[in-house]
């Protein structure tokens, strides 16, 4: 195959390309596909045309540009896969490509460059955001612009995206926290704790359940301050450059100290961590990413691994668990949360109709995919309000900002909470 | 190319929204499950209703355009690839269930219905559709109704074609034809319906589907038997069916298969075994028990190495859906997966299942074989790259000794993926001159331009205009070729 459409280092790699062999098995997992019916739009339509593209039979196309953004990398069909083909990387590195050409452009260039050129380059820069909304929700100018609904002069778009934004948290993980945590018994692990970007500002109660979680599993937790962004919504949109930068960063402040595992309590964050190696595979970090990547797990993939210290209290509440894209079909976390929470006592668990469905999250996916994100936020919200459960668990952030806008957009009178508040919760006496 | 005049006339019919013709469009409906055969087609066209399937019908009559009908393109025979100046109509978006009508046990389809969903529903009824192919969770109906799809419970249970009553078929000519219906027993004239059943879209397009369904069983056990040696599981399985035991499934892999079967699905398979049986008996309670009784002696009598029942309803699902996409997960090992469906009388199973190995360490390729042993339906399947193109000559003349041998041992080229453009050079072999000569008038009659689904079966020039009205070169055109 002669390529002249692909430039640079990172090109979709023939040999994952041609493992497709069309039998579409992929497509009724689908999310996109599942919307419109077009082959286009399906795993096995995108490989085929990163395929022509690479082969030179086809341009790169607005059309080929915007199927490739339709994508929610959601990787359902890598899971469905028996072939084992790897679509996720193939479309980012197809997104790599397609974002140095012109079709890069408009409202959406301008946010996905706001967004990963501006704010998601370092903590504090994420941090400062934060406050500016902090205080555009607590001053009542949030009330005033949605009451007026004044966003419809400047766009449409901004209108509509405006309520996505989760409640800021009143304290930030960062400096909430000494570098060093000491459990109450014999220390058991040490392990780092990687607090995230969004997590910190948006989620830090999560963060402080977790940490919580882990003393009480005799842990000796360990914060390193110089910790960035873990770099995967960059990655996942077509900048590998900056995501190999926070890749190596985060590897710096965490392999400085002498870790049994780095816990991570964001799915999409564990996910990209554990990728670390894999994207710096030409690059002299190398070494360290493996070592690095060696020790990444996930909160729930820890806990289920090592003998969890038993729940006391009875939770009686009816629950059920949403599967994030980065648990289920990155990492094949599957049975970890149910074995987990099968422990907790009082508990009514009732499995959702396609747990493992994408939520229309997927990154910045619905600040630029509104409409079509919120298509399948309505199958989601429809599978969880059909569980009649109290509780419904989520262990990514993204998932967690999009069912809740959902919940509370539809009147659902459902809580949505990460595992590890729950396990919190039930670990009181 | 389509003339402009001619693709207004088509975009009037269905609305600019539903008439795809980008580059990016073509290449996706250029292909389906079959290896290495693709082929752009000019336009795809998503029709809204049966009315609007018959104008683009006459236009196309009229034009001697050819119409190449699709449903999710999962086919393994090539029956959906376009050819040469071809339209695509695709139907996977006429997808409702009209009926169920439960004192007739009979269910009322759309042809893009997919089959998995027609389980599903039913057996919220405690219905039965069993027609099961490996691809259920996405193939439609109506491609199942067109290629006579069969699936893991022929032996016990029959293929598409022992359940459908009724079809709604749009012709070449645009017509919009019903045959059958509701009636079990009707013996009015010739029976349309089988003629379409099996016809690869090459006599018209099928719109509505009535099909039969039967009381749920009441239980199904699902066993899993080992063997140290192939013959003697190919000997198992001719000793279940000569002790008069049906199996709803009898299914069969072998090494290779279950290797890759198990790197996919990681249902703790043993891998260090030569073969497999995944056997299901279902009925009444007792009767399920005492034939699985019986089922697990014959095993035992053949020396097998163990033997494995499923653990719960969960487990057995998980079994089959595994053996369901064994075809798929082979792709692990080389990226191109030629896969046959020559099919034997089932008491010749073992005799053709050591001739493909033979064959195929006679051509240095790797095969993996699995199938629906219970019904002599083997699928061997070539493990090549298509970029490798010495090998792939290898592998062609390897499947011509293998359609050989299992017509030799009195079988068939294809059980149940259809003829379609892979097999067509074969079809002479198995039908024979006058059965190939016969089923071209019948082409001839319901077809006069040629437009359905042109060069599928058999061949057909890709110039077909030249052919109307031209009997003597129309028959040439197909016998010359090929006989």
């Amino acid at each position: 195959m002669t390529n002249i459409n692909f430039t640079g280092i990172d090109i979709p790699s023939e040999e994952f390309l041609i493992k497709c062999m069309h039998c579409g098995l992929c497509l009724p997992t689908c999310p996109t596909y599942q919307l419109t019916g077009l082959e286009r739009n399906s795993p096995r339509g995108r490989i085929r045309l990163i395929k022509s593209v690479l082969k030179g039979k086809l341009e790169i196309s607005k059309t080929f540009y915007d199927e490739m953004y339709f994508c929610l990398d959601c990787q359902a069909c890598e899971t469905a896969c028996p072939a084992g083909v790897k679509y996720g990387n193939l479309v980012e590195l197809a997104r790599v490509q397609i974002d140095k050409t012109k079709y890069n452009r408009g409202i959406s260039k301008i946010i996905k460059k706001f967004i990963f050129e501006n704010i998601f380059i370092s903590k504090k820069r994420v941090k400062l955001l934060a406050r500016l909304l902090k205080f555009y929700q607590k001053s009542g100018l949030q009330y005033f612009v949605r009451k007026t609904k004044v966003l419809k002069l400047f766009s449409n778009k901004l209108y509509k995206i405006e309520g996505l934004a989760p409640r800021i948290s009143d304290k930030f993980t960062d400096k909430s926290y000494p570098k060093i945590l000491y459990p109450e018994g014999e220390i058991k692990y040490k392990v780092g704790f990687f607090y995230g970007c969004f997590m910190n500002v948006m989620f830090s109660d999560i963060n402080s359940d977790t940490i919580d979680v882990l003393l009480k599993n005799g842990c000796q937790v360990i914060i390193p301050s110089e910790q960035e962004c873990c770099g995967s919504m960059h990655a996942h949109n077509g900048d590998l450059k900056t995501a190999r930068k926070l890749a190596k960063i985060n590897i710096d402040a965490f392999l400085k100290y002498d870790l049994d595992f780095i816990i991570v309590n964001s799915a999409g964050c564990s996910a990209f961590m554990k990728e670390y190696a894999h994207i710096l595979i030409k690059d002299d970090y190398h070494n360290y990413a493996q070592t690095f990547t060696s020790k990444v797990s996930d909160i729930l993939e820890f806990l289920n691994n090592i003998e969890m210290k038993k729940p006391q209290k009875e939770i009686l509440k009816r629950i059920t668990y949403h599967d994030a894209c980065h648990h289920v079909h990155t990492q094949k976390i599957y049975n970890e949360p149910r074995q987990i929470i099968s422990k907790i006592q009082g508990l009514d668990f009732i499995e959702m109709k396609d747990s493992t469905q994408c939520c229309g999250s997927a990154g910045i996916y619905n600040i630029i995919n509104y409409d079509d994100s919120m298509k399948i936020l309505d199958l989601k919200l429809k599978n969880i309000a059909n569980t009649k459960a109290e509780i419904v668990l989520v262990s990514n952030p993204g998932c967690l900002a999009q069912i809740r806008y959902g919940l509370e957009k539809d009147n659902i009178n459902i809580q949505a909470i990460h595992p590890v508040t729950l396990l919190k919760e039930s670990y009181k006496e | 190319m389509l003339k402009p005049e001619i693709k207004n006339r088509l975009i009037e019919i269905v609305g600019t929204e539903n008439f795809l013709n980008s580059k990016e469009d073509r290449i996706t409906y250029s292909y389906d499950g079959t290896p290495i055969i693709s082929n752009l087609p000019e336009a795809v066209i998503k029709p809204k209703t049966v009315q609007e399937l018959s104008s683009i019908m006459k236009i196309a009559n009229q034009e001697k355009i050819a119409i190449v009908p699709r449903g999710s393109g999962t086919g393994l025979s090539g029956g959906s690839v376009p050819i040469e100046n071809s339209i695509v109509i695709t139907l996977n978006h006429w997808n409702k269930i009209i009926e169920i009508d439960k004192e007739n046990l009979t269910i009322l389809v759309e042809p893009g219905v997919i089959t998995g969903q027609i389980h599903s529903e039913v057996e919220k009824l405690g219905l039965f559709y069993p027609p099961d192919p490996g691809s259920a969770a996405i193939c439609t109906i109506g491609g199942n109704v067109a290629e006579n799809a069969g699936g893991i419970r022929g032996l016990k249970y029959g293929v598409t074609k022992d359940y459908v009553m009724g079809l709604e078929v749009v012709t070449p000519e645009g017509n919009i034809l019903k045959t059958g219906g509701k009636v079990v027993k009707d013996v009015a004239g010739y029976n349309l319906k089988d003629l379409f059943i099996g016809s690869e879209g090459t006599l018209g397009i099928i719109t509505k589907i009535l099909l039969k369904l039967i009381p749920y069983p009441e239980v199904t056990k699902t066993i899993l038997v080992y063997f140290s040696k192939l013959e003697e599981a190919a000997k198992t399985v001719s000793d279940i069916i000569a002790a008069k035991i049906l199996p709803s499934a009898l299914e069969f892999l072998d090494k290779t298969t279950i290797k890759c079967v198990e790197d996919f699905a990681h249902l703790g398979l043993d891998t260090n075994i030569d073969a497999l049986l995944l056997i299901e008996v279902d009925g009444y309670k007792d009767i399920a028990e005492k034939e699985a009784e019986k089922v697990l002696d014959i095993c035992k009598k053949n020396n097998c190495s163990y033997i494995e029942l499923a653990k719960d309803s969960n487990h057995a699902n998980k079994l089959r859906a595994a053996r369901k996409v064994a075809f798929s997960a082979l792709a692990r090992i080389k990226p191109t997966t030629i896969l046959e469906d020559a099919t034997v009388p089932r008491s010749e199973i073992a005799k053709m299942i050591v001739g493909i190995n033979n064959i195929a360490s006679k051509y240095n390729l790797t095969f993996g074989i699995f199938g629906h042993a219970g019904d002599g339906n083997l699928h061997p399947t070539c493990l090549t790259d298509e970029r490798n193109l010495e090998e792939i000559k290898r592998a062609e003349s390897a499947f011509e000794e293998i359609f050989e041998l299992a017509i030799s041992l009195g079988g068939t080229i294809t059980g149940e993926h259809g003829v379609g453009l892979s097999k067509k050079k074969f079809l002479n072999k198995v039908v024979g001159k006058d059965g190939l000569e016969i089923m071209m008038k019948i082409k001839e009659a319901l077809d006069p331009n040629v437009i359905m689904n042109p060069g599928k079966v058999f061949s057909i020039s890709s110039k077909s205009e030249k052919l109307r009205g031209d009997k003597e070169r129309f028959k040439r055109f197909i016998l010359e070729e090929w006989i």
